[in-house]
């Protein structure tokens, strides 16, 4: 199970214990069931194994078909998904069939005849206090918020297998190929350092230095939104809230100012190096270290630096 | 091909939010305004489907009479039709918002025909809902594909492509479609000199949307607490790169 399922398990089971009823969870497709045998220790005492013949792929619209009709005969208070790409994009659906409103990246849920709950804005620069109404209620869960935690003890656990009835129309939206993305490039995800490049940058062929100081260190470049308007990096590059979240052990943020939405991207960071010639720049004040001074003398220095102390004395 | 592209108008925030006294709303005086990120590449790709199809592109927004000067945006560079919902302002939940352009593209299409692709923004940058491009393509009875980075057409189906870690996942459906786009599906352009001569002179269609509510609703925002951070600051110049290295070194990475 992925760390975003265990976290919304979390949240769940703690609503659940207010509610005074089970937790129990649902699985799509044959593909779920050895995964969803560790649900159990996180309060789990339930699993629904939902199977049908044509789903064998990821199709959105079917998933939450499937998760309407067996609503409709489970009646459960609520339904929560993580807040990831497929959790919300699955549970909008299923609000849009029910025509019930749908709260998306919640963080706290407090039940009641609506419930109040907190989500994220902003990709999390801000905070919303809101009411969900509905039956069931339909909310999904912002990721790397929560920290997953086992339940104190394990509950039995039963298996209940359910069929859908899909139409052409619900399956019409599915996975029809996979391509693998070509280069074997450290990816901005899993890096352990990341060098950043925003404006101050210059230019794409000022990267150059940025380049060379991951390469020598095993790591992956980034940039802000800024750069990758400016067409000097491919998007993918991009770390920030429309971008990728990244959470290496150091982020060294060259010519970065630091807006809210490149800032809510890389503050997984375990530690941030800053260096940008303005000591007034927000990405400074966030910072751990900061080099006050233009990356276009400290990145070569500091690369020179790394080689010296590479080579074997 | 008939293509439209849905966008929402929301503050150019810079490196801290402030709220106004009531927590209702971000302070926004002294901000500027933009289409929500998604969204500009919506307007973008509708203008390149035009480019490589013909037919014609329109934007519609739902929001206050200050929107105009987004509409007008995508206008400069390159649609040819805005319709404005307008607002006063105030926040209109993801319900409300998909039940007022579903009016509002149905009444259109009835009109003028119907569209074949219509594009909207994942997840617009402010309120995040994840939910009213899907919402609407259920009341439209359309197919919708969300997430998308890359989309092509061919001989009346789309091939719409979703990034993944290390990958792609494909989609192939039908038109007429609902596509929610992610930044990155293109480069947005910028208007050219001619484009927003011509924009000033277009005519904004508007028409009065209903506000149907449905949820979430709204109490008060929140800025979040951070914890503050010392900064160390290493030096002034290239003489900090030897304690670069000793941090490189604690933290394990040479």
């Amino acid at each position: 199970m992925n760390k975003a399922t265990l976290e919304m398990l979390t949240l769940a089971r703690e609503l659940a214990g207010q509610l005074g009823t089970p937790l129990e969870a649902v699985v799509i497709g044959e593909d779920g069931r050895d995964a969803a045998d560790g649900l159990a220790d996180y309060g789990v005492s339930k699993i629904h194994l939902v199977t049908h013949a044509q789903l064998t792929d990821y199709a959105p619209k079917a998933w939450a078909r499937s998760l309407v009709q067996l609503a409709e005969q489970e009646q459960p208070a609520a339904i929560l998904a993580a807040g990831t790409e497929r959790g919300n994009e699955v549970l909008a659906h299923v609000g849009a069939i029910m025509d019930l409103p749908m709260a998306a990246n919640c963080i706290e849920v407090s039940p009641g005849e609506s419930y109040t709950l907190t989500r994220v804005r902003w990709g999390g620069s801000l905070l919303e206090e809101a009411t969900l109404s509905g039956d069931p209620k339909l909310l999904t869960v912002a990721t790397q918020t929560i920290s997953p935690e086992k339940a104190a003890a394990a509950e039995p656990l039963t298996w209940s297998t359910f069929t859908p009835t899909l139409t052409e129309a619900d399956l019409l939206v599915r996975i029809t190929d996979r391509v693998e993305a070509a280069g074997d490039k450290v990816s901005l995800v899993e890096a352990r350092v990341v060098v950043g490049g925003g404006r101050g940058v210059g230019s794409a062929e000022g990267f150059a230095i940025l380049d060379e100081l991951a390469d020598l260190l095993g790591g992956a470049v980034g940039c802000s939104r800024a750069v990758t308007n400016e067409g000097w990096r491919p998007h993918t590059d991009q770390v920030g809230q429309t971008g990728t979240r990244i959470a290496p052990e150091l982020y060294i943020a060259c010519g970065i100012s630091g807006a809210i939405q490149h800032f809510v991207g890389c503050k997984g960071s375990k530690h941030i190096l800053a260096i940008n010639t303005d000591p007034e720049a927000a990405m400074v004040a966030k910072a751990d270290y900061a080099i006050i001074a233009d990356l276009h003398q400290v990145v070569p220095a500091i690369i020179a630096e790394i080689r010296k102390a590479k080579q074997p004395a | 091909m008939k293509v439209l592209a849905c966008v929402k108008r929301v503050p150019a925030t810079g490196a801290k939010i402030t709220l106004t006294p009531d927590e209702q709303a971000i302070e926004t005086r002294f901000l500027g305004f933009a289409v929500s990120p998604h969204e500009e590449c919506a307007v973008e790709e509708a203008i390149r489907l035009v480019e490589k199809h013909g037919g014609s592109s329109t934007v519609l927004t739902l929001g206050p009479e200050e929107s105009v000067e987004q509409l007008r945006d995508a206008l400069a560079q390159g649609v040819d039709e805005t319709l404005l919902l307008q607002t006063d302002g105030s926040d209109w939940d993801p319900v409300a918002t998909a039940r007022a352009l579903t009016d509002a593209i149905q009444a259109e299409q009835e009109a003028n025909g119907p569209f074949d692709v219509l594009l909207f923004g994942n997840e617009s940058a402010d309120s995040g809902g994840y939910q009213v491009g899907i919402r609407v393509a259920h009341a439209l009875g359309l197919p919708c594909v969300s997430g998308v980075k890359s989309l092509e057409i061919r001989d009346g189906t789309a091939v719409a492509k979703r990034e993944i870690p290390g990958g792609w996942e494909i989609f192939e459906v039908p038109l007429p479609a609902v596509f929610t786009v992610k930044e990155g599906i293109n480069l947005p352009r910028y208007p050219s000199l001619r484009g927003r001569l011509r924009a000033k002179k277009a005519e904004i269609r508007r028409v009065e949307p209903k506000h149907q509510p449905g949820g979430p609703t709204k109490i008060r925002l929140k800025v979040p607490v951070e914890q503050g951070t010392e900064t160390q600051i290493l030096g002034h110049g290239p003489e900090a790169a030897p304690q670069v290295v000793d941090i490189l070194k604690q933290l394990g990475l040479i």
